[in-house]
């Protein structure tokens, strides 16, 4: 619990900080429209509550139906791979492949084919969490150690047996990982999607107020953002460790 | 403790086993009886494929050629319980889901009176709940040990389950699994003589030529460590170990 509220105080020091810092920046001679200061942003995100919140939603839902579709669709790959080194073959290049393609080259086209609406973004999420769900997931489950699986098939365990108590409990740790930076970078995907083409959501927001020299406006959606991705982040945190608490953690 | 079945249990049947892993031939044209119902320590030098015939006999690796079977002519599969050299508890179940792993891997209802009972009788009556990676590594082994009885299985292979432990805890622990343990056919490997020769009925070595028998050991199992029989064959085994390294 003391753990906790030094994490909190850190956190909020941190903070703190940081808007000084920024509001000293903004007693320069800094124009408005390029840096404008805390308090600015602070009464556009106050004055622009409802449009805020309605593209907030939008965005968060495009990271939330990324994040489950991507879980969904990485941890399956895993486990066939697991099963079949005939799958494993095929597709692990290509998983890698899918990351050696950078998202945003991807994006006009992902625009192109899923249309301006809520599917080409959540295409985005599921196509940045894709390869890090997979792959430690994947490794968690080959790394399961040979002597966990030496004594259930002693006890004449089977194949289907072995998976659902042995080596999917033994995975956890490593999909938790996976998890935690799926957290952090969906958003990106999601963002990036709506940068190329969307008509809602924080990056149309951060955008459409940009050309506008709404700066105050972008920083507030920012904001917004970053909020939600920490928020996002603390809540899988939270639930790995309530969930994996066996784990040991030695730092 | 009761014997797991009735009479005398099957003891183990090897023949004309060959065993080869990767380049190396371990074993050729071996055969060997291991007697129901006794405790039986095999030893040898490092590397010599101890391991390697405890998984064979566990059905773990498949033999090159060769039969196993139980004495009585019936395959092995289904009447052994392993015991290796880590406790191998799965830190995400509690002592007690340990003890009925078993029973969770066949998808089965749990024992938990048997199961309790074993935790009374190995001393952790009140860990039932704790998770392994609470306990101390002595505790951790009898959490193993009870895990192993839980299965009632006439076969016991047990490959140098006590060699992590210090001395103090690793001779209260080879009491208690020779008490716990008696009615049952046992195969122990281990690097220790003073632990084969407290523990077990009958004592083999693997050498150069195969398997070499012993000089038999006097009195019943287990042994007390100051007891005469046990440091005169104590010292004969060593000779015949050194004699094998050499």
């Amino acid at each position: 619990m003391r753990n906790h509220f030094a994490g909190l105080r850190r956190g909020a020091t941190l903070f703190t900080g940081l808007i000084t810092l920024w509001w000293l920046a903004t007693l320069t001679t800094i124009p408005a429209f390029l840096l404008p200061s805390p308090a600015a942003v602070a009464a556009a995100l106050w004055q622009n509550a409802d449009y805020l919140s309605h593209h907030t939603l939008i965005t968060l839902t495009e990271i939330l139906s990324g994040m489950a579709l991507g879980v969904v669709l990485g941890g399956a790959l895993a486990l066939g791979m697991t099963f079949s080194p005939w799958l494993q073959r095929w597709m692990m290049p290509l998983v890698i492949t899918s990351q050696a393609i950078p998202v945003f080259a991807l994006a006009p086209l992902l625009v192109l084919w899923f249309g301006f609406g809520i599917g080409a973004k959540v295409a985005m999420a599921v196509l940045v969490i894709f390869f890090p769900v997979t792959s430690s997931f994947f490794d968690g489950l080959r790394r399961v150690t040979p002597g966990y699986l030496d004594l259930a098939r002693t006890m004449g365990a089977s194949r289907a047996s072995q998976l659902r108590h042995v080596r999917l409990l033994a995975a956890l740790p490593a999909l938790g990982s996976g998890l935690r930076m799926a957290a952090a970078v969906a958003p990106i995907g999601a963002i990036i999607g709506e940068w190329v083409g969307s008509a809602e959501g924080l990056g149309f927001v951060m955008l459409n107020a940009n050309a506008r020299m709404q700066s105050d406006l972008c920083f507030a959606a920012l904001f917004i953002l970053v909020l939600m991705t920490l928020g996002l982040w603390l809540t899988i945190d939270f639930l790995l460790r309530r969930l994996i608490s066996w784990a040991p953690e030695t730092i | 403790m009761n014997p797991p079945v009735d009479g005398v249990p099957p003891g183990i049947s090897i023949r004309q086993l060959c065993l080869t892993l990767g380049q190396q031939q371990l074993f050729s044209q071996l055969d060997l009886e291991i007697a129901g119902g006794a405790f039986t320590a095999l030893l040898g030098a490092s590397g010599v494929g101890k391991s390697s015939l405890m998984r064979v006999i566990a059905g773990l690796t498949p033999p090159t050629s060769g039969q196993i079977s139980g004495s009585d002519g019936l395959p092995l599969t289904g009447r052994i319980a392993w015991m290796g050299q880590q406790d191998l508890l799965y830190p995400w179940l509690t002592v007690q889901q340990n003890v009925c792993l078993a029973s969770r891997l066949k998808g089965e209802k749990a024992d938990h009176d048997w199961a309790q009972h074993l935790l009374e009788r190995v001393g952790l009556s009140k860990y039932a709940r704790a998770r392994p990676a609470t306990l101390s590594g002595g505790m951790r082994q009898r959490a193993a040990l009870a895990r192993t009885l839980y299965t009632r299985q006439p076969i016991v292979l047990m490959d140098e389950p006590f060699s992590a432990l210090d001395a103090l805890t690793r001779t209260q622990i080879q009491t208690l699994a020779a008490e716990v343990l008696v009615g049952h056919t046992v195969l122990l490997i281990t690097h220790d003589a003073a632990e084969a020769c407290r523990l077990s009925h009958h004592l083999l070595v693997i050498g150069v030529a195969g398997i070499e028998a012993c000089t038999p050991l006097q009195g019943q199992p287990p042994r007390a460590p100051d007891d005469i029989h046990v440091i005169q064959s104590h010292s004969a085994l060593l000779k015949q170990l050194c004699r094998i390294v050499r």
